[in-house]
């Protein structure tokens, strides 16, 4: 059988890692609703959300374990990496209180998490897409089986999004702030780094015009029934979560994560 | 060396699914004879759901396949979802049935193509009714390679989704998401009762 010739594009690890990350932390953030959430059905979504991201980010912490071939596994590029090794974007990482609540850890607006959802989702669903039919067969898999799952999230944050955005003058008000705080972590997406270079180089080619037209589209879409703004964007400093350089939150997230694990290298239960 | 020891958890036998598809042409080799084929598929039948037991996973549409690998039977099964934690319970059971008939097993999971609830086989879809599980609506056919703006339109119809009790069409979606990662909850406005429907995925 020609079983041996149908793998040859590989993505990157450094790109697997920075997908996985994404999801992990995003995962990892949500999960802070849990025996919290406003009420219990949204309680629930947001456990079934970050369940849905733990589990694509075991696939590709799996997939790189296996192809580094040197014994590692998922756990270790979960648990025993530090901040500055994660790859995921800095939006992702901000913590759940936004600029109208307070600023202690226990602090939470679910109008933060709902448009972060909502802006991370309509990232994900094309880049999904695009993925899905890449030249490297293991990655199309996992991103086939994400992209039916984000499209899920999509529709959820974006419900969520119109019947917040477009409902009493508080919750308008609250969701207009969570997206003026969080837009410009959005810049991030679209700066070119060696990691979208080593892509492209490795055979895996994306189309970033698409993909930021179809971003750009799913966002207005959802801002103009939700009668929100995107703020006016400035220049200033764009995040560079995808490189390791993150804010101080990722460091705190990672501790709470991997404190079990690190106090118990190597247990079984 | 005990059976259960052989088998790779679902995350690590995923990666070696992609190749998956090749060996097909091999699986009705020698050692598994369509005989031992059969009773494996009828012990298989009695591996039901660990979340929704009236259910098994060959109705689920979760296992793919059956090979023999010259040495064991392989069961080759799909991931509902990537983090439903039933899926680990799923490999187990498989392989307690199996092992429990004296059959060298293993599980593999395989990701593409991926599972979906047009894979629900009729009796499993009679089966969740039964149970006050309103079956997944099937999936509108997508055009390959079709943009995600396509298929997520500005106002999606909602199909109609029958309450299991009363049958009526008259119904709403109380929550997105619901006890399992497969299920929402919805509302009968006709005869008043929640029920859960099974997402179409």
């Amino acid at each position: 059988m020609d079983a041996a010739v149908v793998q040859t594009v590989r993505a990157p690890s450094a790109y697997l890692l920075h997908l996985a990350d994404n999801a992990l932390v995003l995962g990892q953030r949500n999960a802070q609703w849990c025996g919290h959430g406003p009420i219990l059905e949204e309680d629930l979504a947001q456990a079934n959300i970050s369940l849905d991201l733990i589990g694509q980010a075991r696939l590709l912490y799996a997939l790189v374990a296996s192809r580094a071939g040197d014994g590692s596994t998922e756990d270790d590029y979960a648990y025993f990496r530090d901040a500055t090794a994660f790859g995921n974007y800095t939006l992702l990482e901000l913590p759940q209180y936004g600029p109208l609540v307070g600023h202690a850890h226990a602090d939470m607006d679910y109008a933060i998490t709902i448009t972060r959802n909502f802006l991370y989702s309509a990232l994900m669903a094309p880049l999904w897409q695009q993925l899905a039919q890449c030249a490297d067969a293991d990655l199309a898999a996992i991103a086939a089986k994400s992209l039916k799952e984000t499209t899920y999230h999509l529709r959820h944050s974006r419900d969520w999004l119109v019947k917040l955005g477009d409902g009493t003058e508080t919750s308008h008000a609250r969701m207009q702030a969570a997206l003026n705080h969080l837009w410009p972590y959005t810049r991030e997406f679209w700066t070119e780094t060696a990691l979208e270079q080593q892509l492209q180089a490795a055979g895996v080619s994306l189309n970033w015009h698409d993909l930021a037209e179809d971003f750009q589209a799913l966002v207005d879409e959802g801002l103009a029934q939700s009668t929100l703004r995107l703020p006016v964007q400035e220049p200033g400093y764009t995040s560079q979560g995808k490189q390791g350089i993150h804010s101080e939150h990722l460091t705190y997230l990672l501790t709470d994560l991997q404190s079990v694990a690190r106090a118990h290298p190597g247990a079984q239960w | 060396m005990s059976i259960a020891d052989i088998r790779m958890s679902p995350a690590e036998a995923a990666l070696h699914s992609s190749a998956a598809g090749a060996s097909e042409g091999v699986s009705a080799g020698a050692g598994g004879s369509d005989e031992m084929r059969a009773r494996i598929w009828t012990l298989l039948e009695q591996v039901s759901d660990p979340e929704i037991p009236v259910i098994s996973l060959l109705d689920l549409g979760v296992v793919r396949e059956l090979r023999w690998s010259g040495a064991t039977w392989q069961v080759v099964i799909t991931p509902t979802y990537s983090g439903c934690p039933a899926m680990t319970q799923m490999a187990d059971d498989i392989v307690a049935v199996l092992a429990g008939a004296h059959l060298p097993v293993e599980v593999l999971t395989q990701l593409a193509p991926a599972w979906s609830t047009d894979w629900i086989s009729p009796q499993g879809r009679q089966k969740l009714h039964a149970y006050g599980i309103a079956p997944p609506a099937a999936l509108p056919a997508q055009p390959a390679g079709a943009r995600v703006l396509r298929f997520m339109p500005r106002q999606e119809a909602a199909p109609a989704v029958a309450c299991p009790r009363c049958g009526s069409q008259e119904t709403v979606e109380t929550s997105h998401f619901g006890s399992t990662a497969c299920k929402a909850l919805y509302r009968c406005l006709s005869c008043r009762e929640p029920f859960d429907y099974f997402k179409p995925y």
